[in-house]
């Protein structure tokens, strides 16, 4: 299997712990990732609150890029992977925009043509029949004994019109590669809420409370570590954290995962491989809970 | 048969809420709304819930079905009833539950009431009437199809940890003006609409977008009135300030800048906003998360610069 690997900017910012275990994890599993170094920013929802056209602009660039190397574009972030939906939608539903759009691109010698490609979030690849199928095949330590609550991301959820990954109400295929993994999946209703990262400059105090009551949710419904496939996400639930008011009365704290850092740790990396070490609450110790 | 575990509350006999079993003959086609009915009217006339129109017009029947809001009238039984044939129903969500399924919608109503939900023009009235071309009208008609039926304020993400938002209904119905040709207070709305509690305060999660019946659709609506907000050049707030310092550091280098979006986002002149960025900044710091110092451009960082250049931006 080889794919455009769109690794947003987060991966290589402040969480450049989930590029490297998306590496490790893909090496593990036999998937050729080829980086996109040229691809730009998928816009995260906020370029569009300033020019709508000027986003779906940069995101057909980019999707011009993977038609160029004949590949499916694979996100490694719930954000990225929506609003590079959303791009594709808009532009693919309007040929006269669609031209617009071209007319602008020509000049950098990129053209978007349309429906030669899929884009699709790590997880929806891995999540499938024969993508489970690889998964237990390649699984040299079993998680068993690990409790693990997902935490989707809104945008490979909802809107729903825009997502093709699973029913938004009621997913299951992060429970499902968790399953492949041989940890046990946690089922609590917070897992498809925001974690409230968008608004974490605007209204602090709502965004911890969102993601205070989602941990809330994963630690009393007996989650270990909660992962997610949301770079943001993680910000949110892991840098956050410590300021988290509703945890913090409680005395709770849980550490959260990249979902490429769970997949590698059962490929047989060890977390320090993983950088988890350098998450804000350290993952190291859900190895504990790993029965032999 | 179908199972409705139904949420009953009623304060004057019981302080808290139970759930309640009935069973009902669910054939094909049949409503939720027409279960409710069946219920009431041959199993228990005490069970308390809003209906008119039956034709998903009128917005009345909204309630919670298995954790999310529907209108009853709009969605069949059996698509709705989970593995067991059970449809779990509960009062909408973000509003206090009255008796049984209905709930209190006065602070939905005070914060319609809030944004002003009428035509703002002094000017003389023209002989005939104030006219709008097909375009202008295509601007507002997705805001215009709102039925208010409360179900996008339920569902709100925002809303369950803060009663100072808006919502979605009343950014929404915000927008119908905002971008209504014929309005005159276009800056006033906007930057009424900035203020804390306001359009920036969305968390962009969908969640409205999913359980609205009509083409409002309010996430997109109030991404609309953030673009007129910033047009307008009403730029002093975080949220503002936010998007244009991200929109910039795209042009500059095809990717975000991590480290300077934080500080541009709450102004550089906002000392207590800075200071509250300490904490997270020394943590990462600590930890080597920090984002790299010096911040790295894209492959053909020229060529993203050129279409920022060829689209005005």
């Amino acid at each position: 299997m080889k794919f455009a690997l769109f690794t947003g900017c987060v991966s290589k910012g402040a969480t450049r712990e989930l590029m490297v275990s998306t590496m490790k994890a893909a090496d593990g599993l036999g998937i050729d990732f080829v980086e996109m170094k040229s691809a730009s920013c998928c816009g995260a929802g906020v370029v569009s609150e300033k020019s709508p056209i000027l986003n779906d602009a940069l995101n057909a660039r980019n999707f011009a890029i993977a038609e160029e190397q004949g590949l499916d574009l694979i996100t490694i972030c719930s954000t990225c992977q929506g609003n590079l939906k959303k791009s594709e939608c808009k532009i693919d539903s309007d040929e006269e925009y669609k031209n617009k759009i071209n007319g602008v691109l020509k000049e950098g010698g990129h053209q978007y043509q349309g429906g030669k490609i899929n884009i699709k979030h790590f997880a929806h690849i891995l999540s499938t029949p024969e993508g489970l199928e690889l998964l237990k095949s390649k699984v040299k330590k079993p998680l068993k004994g690990l409790k693990v609550a997902a935490f989707y991301g809104c945008y490979i959820l909802r809107p729903s019109g825009l997502s093709d990954f699973d029913k938004p109400d009621d997913p299951h295929g992060m429970e499902d590669i968790f399953e492949a993994v041989g940890a046990t999946p946690v089922y609590y209703e917070s897992r498809i809420k925001c974690c409230g990262f968008p608004i974490v400059m605007m209204n602090k105090t709502a965004s911890l409370d969102m993601a205070g009551n989602a941990l809330l949710d994963a630690i009393q419904s007996g989650a270990d570590v909660v992962v997610t496939g949301c770079p943001l996400c993680h910000l949110s639930l892991d840098a956050y954290q410590p300021e988290i008011r509703k945890l913090k009365e409680k005395g709770y704290d849980i550490p959260i995962l990249h979902l490429p850092q769970l997949i590698s740790l059962a490929l047989g990396h060890t977390p320090k491989e993983l950088d988890m070490h350098k998450h804000i609450i350290g993952g190291e110790r859900i190895m504990d809970k790993v029965t032999a | 048969m179908t199972t409705f575990r139904i949420k009953r509350y009623n304060p004057e006999k019981q302080p808290e809420p139970y759930f309640e079993e009935f069973k009902v003959d669910a054939t094909e086609g049949i409503t939720v709304l027409d279960c409710l009915n069946d219920i009431k009217w041959t199993q228990d006339g005490t069970l308390s819930y809003r209906m008119s129109c039956r034709s998903a017009i009128c917005g009345s029947c909204a309630v919670k079905a298995n954790g999310h809001a529907i209108l009853a009238c709009q969605r069949q039984a059996e698509h709705i009833a989970d593995k067991d044939d059970t449809v779990t129903i509960e009062p909408l969500g973000n509003m206090k539950p009255i008796k049984d399924l209905v709930v209190d919608f006065k602070p939905f109503w005070d914060k319609i009431d809030k944004v002003k939900p009428y035509l703002h023009n002094d000017t003389p009235a023209p002989e005939k009437e104030r006219t709008q071309s097909p375009e202008e009208f295509r601007l507002i008609d997705d805001a215009s199809t709102c039925i208010m039926c409360g179900a996008c304020y339920s569902d709100c993400n925002v809303l369950e940890v803060d009663d100072n938002f808006l919502g979605p209904a009343a950014l929404a119905k915000a927008q119908r003006f905002v971008g209504d040709s014929r309005d005159k207070s276009t800056l006033e709305r906007v930057k009424e609409l900035s203020e804390p509690g306001g359009i920036w305060d969305c968390t962009h999660c969908g969640e409205c977008v999913e359980r609205c019946p009509k083409p409002a659709q309010p996430f997109y609506r109030i991404k609309e009135v953030m673009a007129s907000a910033l047009e307008e050049g009403v730029h002093n707030n975080n949220g503002a300030r936010h998007a244009l310092s991200f929109t910039k550091s795209v042009k500059h280098s095809g990717r975000l800048n991590e480290n300077q979006i934080p500080v541009e986002s709450v102004g550089f002149f906002n000392i207590k906003g800075l200071l509250e960025l300490i904490p997270i900044g020394i943590r990462m710091l600590l930890k080597g998360k920090t984002p790299p110092i010096l911040h790295r451009s894209i492959k053909e960082a020229d060529d993203v610069k050129r279409i920022y250049r060829e689209l005005g931006e």
